[in-house]
C-alpha cells in the first residue's frame, strides 16, 4: 500500500553536501506495522518526514494507495496528508488548546462542522483513556498522557497511514509498553498502517511485523520480523538484535571452554511450539552427547515465542554430527560458535 | 509656594489635567492599534519568511527587514518633521494630536513588527510541523497556531510598546501634539511651574504600572506552560 522507491534525500549547504538516506526502496503493505530501526544518524528520521514531504525528498517516488506523492501539487498534498497521520518524539502538542481541541484541531484543518468535532473527539477521547482529561491543557499532563493526545490527534481524521518519529523515544520503559501496546490496538482494531521509526530493539521486537534496519543511509537488511531475528544478515542487524537478545558468552568462559576436549558450544534458535520441546533430554537420550547448558533466553517476539539456547556439547566427532543431524531435522536454527 | 491645601488648586490642576490625560489616553490608543494593525502583518511575514520556516523567501524577508530597520533608526523627534507633508496628506494639518497619531503609528509599526517577530519565533517549529503533517495551509498555521500559541508573548509586547507610545506622545506633545507632553513643556518647562510638571509624571507613571500590570496579568492567564 505504501511504495517508497530509489528514495535520496541530500542535504546542499554551502559548504557541503550530506546524504541523509540513499536510494531507499521499501514495500509497506496494508495493516503491517513496519519498523525503521537505525542509530542516530543513520537517515531513518529524514526518511519518515519524506514519505509526507514534510522533508522534500532530493529524488525518488512514494506512492500512498498508488496516489505519487511526488506528483501532487500543495493544495492535493495537503488533502492528502489529511489522511496521514504522524506523532512525534516530542508530542508537539499546542499549548495554547485543551486536550479537547487538540484533538478537533486536524478536524478544524480538513473543514468539519462543529457537532462532528464534537462527536469525534468524543469518540477518540476513550479510545486513548483520556475521558477525563478533556478539558485539561497538555502542561498538566504526563508523557505517556501527551503521546495519547497526540495519538488521538493523528486519528482524528480516519487516516490510513500513521507515522510514528521516534513515538517512544522520550518514554520511560513502563509508558512505552503502554503506548506501544495502544498501537497495536489501534493497528488491529482499525486495520491501520503503522511506520515506527525507533533506535530501540525493544520497540521492533514488541510490536512491529516488518522491519527495515538503516545504517550510514541505506537499508542495511529488511523482512518479516521473524525472519530478521532468526537469521540476521547485516553485521548492524545483528548489533540491534543482540540488544535485546544478548548472545555474547563472557572471553573468560570461552577461554575456558576451549581446553575442553571432544566439545563444541552451539547456539540453538528456536520459534513458535518449538521453545516447549524438550530438546536436551532427547539430545542426550538419542545422540548420547552430553549438554552443558551455559546461556538461555525466552521472550515474545510480537506474540511468538522466541528462544536462545547456548549449550556445550561433548562427545565423540561422530556423536556430535548425529546431534547436529537431530538438531536439523527439528529444523532448529543452529550456528557453531566454537569449535574444539 | 503653591497652596496645596486650597481646594481651588486642585480645580484648576483638575481642569488643566483632565483633558490633557483624555488627549493622551486618545494618542496612545489609536496610536497602539494603528501600529498593531499594520506591525502585526509584518511580523508574521517575516517570520514565515525566514529560511526553514513555512514560506521562505530570503528576498521578502532581506528587503522587508531592511526597511524596518531604516525606519527604527530614526530618531522620533526627526521622524516627526520628516514626515509632516504626510501627515498633512493624510489628517489635513500637522497639529494637534490627531495629527500627532500619524508620525506615532509610522515610528511604532517597525517597531511592533519586530516584538511580533520575536514572539512568533518563540512557537517551537515542531508544533508548526505537526499542523503541516495535518494538512494545514500557511493561513491556517497563522491563523490557528503561529498567533493562538505565541497569545501570552504577543500580550506582553503590546504593553511594551504602548509604554513606549507613551513616551512618544510626551515628545509629540512638545511640539503642538497637546497632551500630558504639552502641557509638562508649557506650564512646568516655559512657566517654571514644577508642580505641574510632577503632576503630569505622576499621572503618566500610574499610567505605565497600570498598563504593565495589566499586561502581566493577562499574559500570566493565557500562559499554559
Amino acid at each position: 500500500m505504501i511504495r517508497i522507491e530509489n528514495l535520496t534525500k541530500v542535504y546542499t549547504s554551502r559548504k557541503d553536501r550530506v546524504t541523509a538516506i540513499e536510494d531507499i526502496t521499501l514495500h509497506i503493505p496494508q495493516g503491517a506495522i513496519y519498523g525503521i530501526i537505525g542509530l542516530s544518524g543513520a537517515g531513518k528520521s529524514t526518511l519518515v518526514r519524506c514519505i509526507n514531504r514534510l522533508e522534500e525528498p532530493t529524488s525518488g517516488k512514494i506512492f500512498i494507495d498508488d496516489q505519487d506523492l511526488m506528483q501532487m501539487s500543495a493544495h492535493e498534498l495537503r488533502q492528502a496528508r489529511q489522511k496521514i497521520g504522524m506523532i512525534f518524539q516530542h508530542f508537539h502538542l499546542l499549548q495554547s488548546r485543551t486536550v479537547f481541541d487538540n484533538i478537533a484541531f486536524p478536524l478544524e484543518i480538513a473543514g468539519y462542522k462543529k457537532p462532528e468535532i464534537e462527536q469525534r473527539v468524543r469518540e477518540l477521547l476513550p479510545l486513548v483513556g483520556l475521558e477525563d482529561k478533556a478539558q485539561v491543557y497538555p502542561s498538566q499532563l504526563s508523557g505517556g498522557q501527551k503521546q495519547r493526545v497526540g495519538i488521538a490527534r493523528a486519528l482524528a481524521t480516519n487516516p490510513k497511514v500513521l507515522l510514528c518519529d521516534e513515538a517512544t523515544s522520550a518514554l520511560d520503559p513502563q509508558t512505552t509498553l503502554s503506548i506501544l501496546e495502544l498501537l497495536r490496538d489501534i493497528n488491529q482494531r482499525f486495520g491501520l498502517t503503522i511506520i515506527m521509526i525507533t533506535h530501540e530493539m525493544k520497540v521492533v521486537k514488541e510490536i512491529c511485523t516488518d522491519v527495515a534496519v538503516i545504517h550510514e543511509a541505506k537499508i542495511a537488511e529488511q523482512g518479516p520480523v521473524e525472519a530478521v531475528f532468526i537469521q540476521p544478515q547485516s553485521r548492524i542487524a545483528k548489533e540491534f538484535i543482540s540488544t535485546v537478545f544478548p548472545n555474547e558468552l563472557p572471553l573468560d568462559l570461552l577461554q575456558e571452554l576451549a581446553t575442553h576436549p571432544n566439545s563444541q558450544i552451539v547456539r540453538i534458535q528456536f520459534l513458535g511450539s518449538r521453545t516447549s520441546d524438550p530438546i536436551i533430554a532427547d539430545l542426550m537420550k538419542e545422540c548420547d552427547v552430553r549438554a552443558n547448558i551455559l546461556y538461555g533466553s525466552i521472550d515474545h517476539l510480537r506474540s511468538t515465542l522466541f528462544g536462545t539456547l547456548t549449550l556445550e556439547l561433548q562427545g565423540t566427532p561422530e556423536q556430535l554430527a548425529l546431534a547436529h543431524q537431530y538438531l536439523d531435522q527439528r529444523e532448529l536454527k543452529v550456528e557453531v560458535i566454537q569449535h574444539v | 509656594m503653591f497652596d496645596f491645601a486650597n481646594p481651588q488648586y486642585w480645580d484648576t490642576m483638575v481642569q488643566l489635567l483632565t483633558p490633557a490625560t483624555g488627549e493622551t489616553f486618545y494618542m496612545i490608543i489609536a496610536s497602539t492599534l494603528l501600529a498593531y494593525v499594520l506591525g502585526v502583518p509584518l511580523g508574521v511575514i517575516l517570520v514565515i519568511s525566514s529560511p526553514n520556516h513555512i514560506l521562505p523567501n530570503p528576498w521578502v524577508e532581506r528587503i522587508l527587514g531592511t526597511i524596518i530597520n531604516v525606519f527604527r533608526s530614526i530618531p522620533f523627534i526627526i521622524l516627526l518633521v520628516l514626515i509632516i507633508p504626510f501627515t498633512r496628506a493624510i489628517v489635513g494639518t500637522y497639529i494637534g494630536t490627531t495629527a500627532a497619531i500619524v508620525p506615532l503609528v509610522i515610528s511604532s509599526a517597525p517597531f511592533v513588527a519586530r516584538m511580533v517577530e520575536s514572539s512568533l519565533k518563540e512557537v517551537p517549529y515542531g508544533v508548526i510541523e505537526a499542523a503541516l503533517s495535518m494538512g494545514s495551509s500557511p493561513w491556517q498555521i497563522i491563523k490557528k497556531v503561529l498567533l493562538p500559541e505565541a497569545k501570552a508573548s504577543l500580550v506582553l509586547g503590546v504593553a511594551i510598546t504602548t509604554i513606549s507610545i507613551i513616551g512618544y506622545t510626551a515628545m509629540a506633545g512638545a511640539v503642538g501634539g497637546g497632551g500630558l507632553g504639552a502641557v509638562a513643556i508649557q506650564y512646568g518647562y516655559n512657566r517654571f511651574r514644577t508642580d505641574i510638571m510632577l503632576l503630569t509624571v505622576v499621572i503618566l507613571v500610574l499610567i505605565v504600572q497600570v498598563i504593565q500590570s495589566l499586561g502581566t496579568m493577562l499574559a500570566r492567564r493565557m500562559t499554559h506552560h
